[in-house]
């Protein structure tokens, strides 16, 4: 081939590689949720309540524990898995139990759920679990919340207030 | 089939497709043959932008998405065109680190001596991943929240990690300024550490070609530049993360693994990953045949340094010579790096052909291919009065050895920068009516440099340089590569109507 036609081969080599970057760098759309769907987020990080009691420690107990780690009662460090639970509209959606994090697990349990929905009013209840010596759940939030396409709405626990909270 | 056959056969596929686009395509500039460095061209040009954005660039919750949105309101140059040919740049850089590993792949350029190479690339290629998905979390608009929270989504979902990265981005005031600093970090960061890899990953190459040729750099930027000028990247609307992002117009180029594991699960696009890296990772342990390594005569080996500056591929160093006076070197060949191409037999002063001795040995040489037994094969070839046309070529090159013609004696070396220079002049002194060397295009090179240094070689500007006697050169040098046997076969008809003219009274 002639120099000329090679120096149109790498011309249009040119333009195929920017029509390349043009197109597939925009196009075709991303619609990754539909139109007329919602989605709610269970999503918290929580410590569950100790698995076992503390002790109060005997003074000879103490006495055998260097002075700078005295302390007078001992608890132990595992904690409780947390258990969750949805219902949306009356039909159960989510049932999760997180595990402490930490190699002792005496670390937060962290759950993270998306849900999607669809848009308009649902009656949700939430229930969660943070102790294991006790029956049934600790904490409840029941609601009925309307949703509009692609809202999106965070159900989380406020560990200073001890509640399930809908933001 | 074999994987060794297979192998072959991909390579053999790959160049008639490059033999084939070398026709539509301007040398030196075929980009195919040049695509690492042009990949180092695209990660300048994302520096150099990127310090313009960086500038800029408000690096908080409130300020982020307008410092980068008013770059496209207030006009397109310099910001906003700055800003497309950041982004350009990054999709083209992934797109072109992916044909250059396919590119290498094909042509089986990963076991042995090219092993170290391909290790220390393979990485590369997730941090280019890694910073290119990270620039989008920046802009912190609807594409850069969806991205960074399926970002999160994916990390998380890798074990003892839970859910807390995705926490990050759950609620408005989860956002914080320091996260913004964290992200920015995270975008300068992994560009450095590519820079970094990079260095690790050109550790065994001998002048490595980090920017394209001239005319090819030239031709890069004005694409891009072009492109930005004439489709502008913009912003999408505010990240607002009390909805979901809909409808975003979306960087299929690098943004791919999001939607990949939306439609699946993010476990699956880790399973994806850790098995087209281990795949990646574990091709260099194929075993094919392994080239005899250069071999060292320390008594022929003077330390001139000429294999050592010619070697492609950094496999020759110099140590004080055990058997000589203080001061002298001595060549030393590591064999892992060995490609066993013959580049420092050619370099090599003792491969003297002229030399009266009856066994031709040399300070380096290639015991599967001596420079020794070219010479006897030569002086068998060219008895007194035969008048032949000698021809040296390349085993990867042009087929010399499929010529036919009765006044052609063929000669297939490693490589065409195997030849001592000295040899054409031998031939022609002992009656060749003339001689063509056939080496590869430079690019087509399977040993990088051979091309280059024999062009040089010949031309007189690198030693060992050609040194002919007489009015007119009786010798050429033709660049064909494999199917470009007619191309050989006119060059040697036209060396010997021009030795037929000299020769009539």
């Amino acid at each position: 081939m002639n120099r000329l036609g090679q120096w149109s081969g790498q011309l249009l080599l040119y333009a195929a590689f920017a029509a390349t970057l043009a197109v597939f760098s925009h196009w075709p759309n991303y619609q990754h949720l539909a139109p007329d769907r919602a989605v709610i987020k269970v999503s918290f990080t929580h410590q569950g309540q100790r698995l076992g009691d503390c002790t109060v420690q005997t003074p000879a107990e103490l006495a055998k524990l260097p002075p700078n780690m005295r302390a007078p009662t001992r608890c132990p460090r595992e904690r409780a898995p947390v258990s969750v639970e949805l219902d949306l509209d009356g039909v159960l959606v989510l049932r999760q139990t997180a595990l402490p994090s930490g190699l002792s697990r005496d670390g937060a349990a962290a759950v993270y759920q998306r849900i999607e929905v669809a848009a308009g009013q649902h009656r949700i209840a939430v229930r969660l679990k943070d102790d294991a010596h006790s029956v049934g759940f600790n904490y409840h939030r029941e609601a009925v919340v309307t949703l509009r396409p692609a809202e999106i709405l965070v159900i989380d626990f406020d560990p200073a207030h001890h509640q399930i909270t809908l933001q | 089939m074999t994987l060794v056959s297979a192998a072959s056969g991909l390579r053999r596929a790959w160049r008639n497709f490059e033999h084939g686009w070398h026709r539509i395509t301007v040398a030196p500039s075929e980009p195919l043959e040049h695509l690492g460095a042009i990949a180092g061209l695209l990660l300048l040009l994302l520096l150099a932008t990127g310090s313009y954005l960086f500038v800029v660039f408000d690096t908080s919750v409130s300020g982020a998405w307008q410092s980068i949105d008013q770059l496209a309101r207030t006009g397109t140059f310099p910001g906003g065109w700055l800003r497309s040919l950041h982004r350009y740049a990054a999709d083209g850089l992934l797109l072109v680190t992916l044909l250059h590993l396919l590119r290498e792949f094909m042509l089986g350029r990963y076991t042995h001596f090219r092993r170290a190479t391909w290790w220390t690339g393979v990485p590369l290629l997730l941090l280019v991943y890694l910073s290119a998905i990270g620039g989008f979390w920046l802009n912190w608009d609807q594409l850069g929240q969806y991205s960074a929270l399926a970002s999160a989504e994916l990390i998380d979902a890798l074990p003892l990690l839970g859910a807390t990265l995705t926490r990050n981005f759950v609620a408005v005031h989860a956002v914080s300024d320091r996260l913004f600093s964290l992200l920015i970090f995270i975008h300068l960061g992994v560009p450095l550490l590519l820079l970094f890899g990079l260095w690790f990953h050109l550790q065994r190459i001998h002048l490595p070609q980090v920017l394209p040729p001239r005319a090819l750099t030239v031709g890069v930027i004005a694409t891009l530049g072009l492109l930005a000028a004439a489709a502008p990247i913009a912003s999408q609307a505010p990240a607002d993360l009390a909805r979901v992002p809909t409808a975003l117009h979306y960087d299929w180029i690098l943004l791919h693994l999001h939607p990949l594991a939306e439609a699946f699960s993010p476990a699956t696009v880790w399973l994806l990953i850790a098995t087209v890296l281990l795949v990646l990772l574990l091709l260099p342990l194929r075993h094919g045949v392994v080239a005899p390594v250069a071999v060292v005569d320390a008594d022929f080996c003077n330390g001139c340094r000429r294999c050592v500056d010619d070697c492609p591929y950094s496999a020759i160093t110099l140590v004080a010579h055990p058997n000589a006076k203080a001061g002298r070197q001595l060549a030393v060949v590591a064999a892992s790096r060995c490609a066993g191409c013959g580049i420092c037999a050619g370099a090599c002063p003792s491969a003297m052909p002229f030399r009266r001795v009856a066994t031709l040995a040399t300070g380096i040489d290639l015991p599967q291919r001596r420079i020794g037994a070219l010479r006897q094969r030569l002086r068998q070839a060219l008895v007194p009065g035969s008048h032949k046309i000698v021809v040296f070529g390349c085993d990867h090159g042009a087929a010399v050895a499929a010529l036919t013609a009765a006044d052609v004696v063929s000669f297939s070396l490693l490589c065409s920068a195997q030849l001592p220079p000295s040899f054409i002049d031998y031939a022609l002194r002992i009656g060749a009516l003339g001689v063509v060397i056939s080496s590869c295009t430079e690019g087509a090179c399977e040993f990088r440099l051979g091309a280059r240094w024999t062009s040089q070689r010949l031309g007189a500007t690198r030693e060992p340089r050609l040194r002919t006697h007489g009015p007119a050169p009786h010798y050429q040098l033709v660049f064909a590569d494999g199917g470009d046997e007619p191309a050989l076969v006119a060059a040697i008809a036209g060396l010997r109507q021009r030795a037929t003219m000299r020769a009539l009274p």
